[in-house]
């Protein structure tokens, strides 16, 4: 059911951990919908990505998707890394199955999250940052069967 | 371990060998119509006819009382839609339990749409049905009780002979999805005042696309199928004589084996039980620790979800299942596990794994190895473990 790099990015994690007095830290998700991703950022003085560590609870492509994003941010700058999408994290990982698309999703937005906890800590202004939903899933509706 | 070791026996087993062998005829040579008058196809009437006995001596009940169906889900969506029709002068209420499987509650869903009314009836912690409750929701309109023998998920038995009894003091009848339970348990239809039983092949070592419907003979029922004669004229369409025919040698030799490869399930799931909550912290054994199936075991592993703990387990060629939401294509996870009041980042935790007879120790011992490291290596990824571990909660 998923790809071989999804299948890679879950068995091998890239990136898994913290980082202590990280610039800043995002979590988002629930684990009542069975998923919560935080990310760790270490941003230098000129707004550039040096490290990233993530944690994450959830299925195969929620580690896979953490895991991808860590690699597409880690050694950007700042406003590059805003502008990963969920689709980019996707593609990087040669496609999600439809029902796990919600978890490319949660990578974006833990990406965000952190960047938003960056930019409080530091009083800056991220342009095009907005303030990230705590709770990406509770958008989704779920499927109900027809009769 | 090259050998896979298939530990998911709760959602199909392997097809035997000797029933393979008893099935093959009745495809090749043997493959007429056992409606027809002819001779030769008047022999796959017999056959037919002598799958049902076997069948019926193994629940004592009469022949005439086993209608063959394509499967357990057909087999509870009869007994709840028929009953329903054949019963609404009497009454628009169903009692059934919040644990059933899906041919069950979906059943009930749809019957509520149509202008009956359903009570859910609860269970414990160990998820046994409280008969308080059930006893509590009958009313003069109730005209069936549905509640299954033994949950697919977390393998309690329910006390099937108080519910009978129950339905049988208030005349109501009583109908059990016993798709895991048969040929697991002992089951004698009139002991334990059974009006309804649901089972399938393929969970006993027989075919899939086969199961029956037991109706105890008095019982109204409409057909679910329109057709021919078949089945008494209650489930019309041609018989499906090998599925049939290699359902009676499933249900034979399981018989034959009951004791023995009971017993030894039993002990080989304790052993699993006993290891699994030993060695590995912050686990839990979901339902009842001696009132569950034989060959059922299934644990919720704090801090980690169940679709990750099962890609790994399966790249160590064990396969089993879980109660996770990321299993179940939904948000939710397995309203079982919800039933019996676990949260949900627990109930997302959870690996049920379930035996047959030919599993060995040594296999079962590289499980736990298994499950240990994986475990380990789930939690030292996991968000909410590092909050516990600092006791952020």
């Amino acid at each position: 059911m998923y790809s071989e790099k999804v299948m890679d990015h879950f068995t091998n994690p890239r990136n898994v951990g913290e980082i202590e007095n990280a610039s800043g830290v995002g979590t988002v998700g629930n684990a009542k919908c069975g998923d919560i991703m935080r990310i760790f950022l270490d941003i230098d003085d000129n707004g550039i990505i040096n490290d990233v560590k993530f944690k994450t609870f959830g299925c195969g492509a929620a580690v896979a998707t953490s895991s991808m994003a860590t690699e597409l941010v880690k050694g950007k700058k700042v406003e590059e890394a805003l502008k990963i999408t969920n689709k980019a994290v996707m593609d990087a990982l040669d496609g999600l199955p439809p029902v796990k698309v919600h978890c490319s999703l949660l990578a974006e937005e833990a990406i965000h999250a952190a960047l938003w906890d960056y930019a409080e800590k530091n009083n800056l202004k991220i342009e095009g940052l907005k303030k990230p939903k705590s709770d990406i899933n509770e958008e989704e509706e779920e499927i109900k069967e027809e009769y | 371990m090259d050998k896979k070791i298939y530990l998911d026996n709760a959602a199909t087993t392997a097809t035997r060998p000797e029933v393979v062998e008893a099935m093959l005829p009745y495809f090749t040579e043997k493959f007429g119509n056992p409606s027809s008058i002819y001779e030769f196809a008047s022999q796959n009437k017999k056959a037919v006819t002598d799958a049902r006995e076997i069948i019926a001596k193994s629940l004592g009940a009469n022949a005439a009382e086993i209608y063959f169906t394509g499967g357990g889900s057909e087999s509870d969506n009869w007994a709840l839609k028929a009953t329903a029709e054949a019963y609404k002068e009497k009454g628009n209420h169903i009692i059934t339990s919040k644990i059933e499987h899906h041919a069950i509650l979906h059943t009930c869903e749809y019957l509520e749409k149509n202008g009956f009314e359903v009570t859910y009836v609860g269970v414990d912690e160990n998820g046994v049905l409280k008969l308080d409750e059930l006893k509590a929701a009958i009313r003069p309109t109730t005209i069936l009780i549905s509640v299954m023998f033994a949950n697919n998920e977390i393998g309690t038995i329910q006390p099937i002979k108080e519910i009978g009894e129950i339905a049988k003091q208030n005349n109501i009848l009583f109908h059990t999805d016993a798709v895991q339970a048969y040929m697991q348990l002992d089951i004698n239809v009139d002991d334990l005042n059974i009006d309804m039983l649901s089972a399938s092949g393929h969970k006993i070592n027989g075919p899939k696309g086969i199961g029956f419907l037991y109706i105890r003979k008095g019982v109204k029922i409409r057909s679910l199928i329109h057709g021919g004669a078949q089945e008494r004229s209650r489930r019309a369409g041609t018989e499906n004589v090998p599925a049939i025919v290699g359902y009676g040698k499933a249900v034979e030799i399981a018989m034959d084996t009951f004791k023995e490869r009971t017993e030894k399930e039993i002990e080989l799931r304790n052993y699993l039980i006993e290891r699994v909550l030993a060695e590995v912290p912050y686990t839990r054994l979901n339902g009842h620790r001696t009132k569950r199936l034989p060959n059922n075991s299934n644990f919720s592993f704090q801090f980690i979800e169940g679709e990750s703990l099962l890609i790994m387990l399966d790249m160590k060629n064990i396969c089993g299942s879980s109660g996770s939401a990321c299993t179940s294509g939904s948000l939710d996870p397995s309203h079982v596990l919800l039933a019996i009041g676990l949260p949900h980042e627990i109930a997302h935790g959870s690996l049920r794994l379930t035996l047959n007879e030919d599993i060995t120790k040594e296999e079962l011992d590289y499980v736990v190895t298994n499950v240990k490291e994986i475990v380990d290596k789930l939690r030292s990824m996991s968000p909410l473990y590092e909050d516990y571990v600092k006791g952020i909660n």
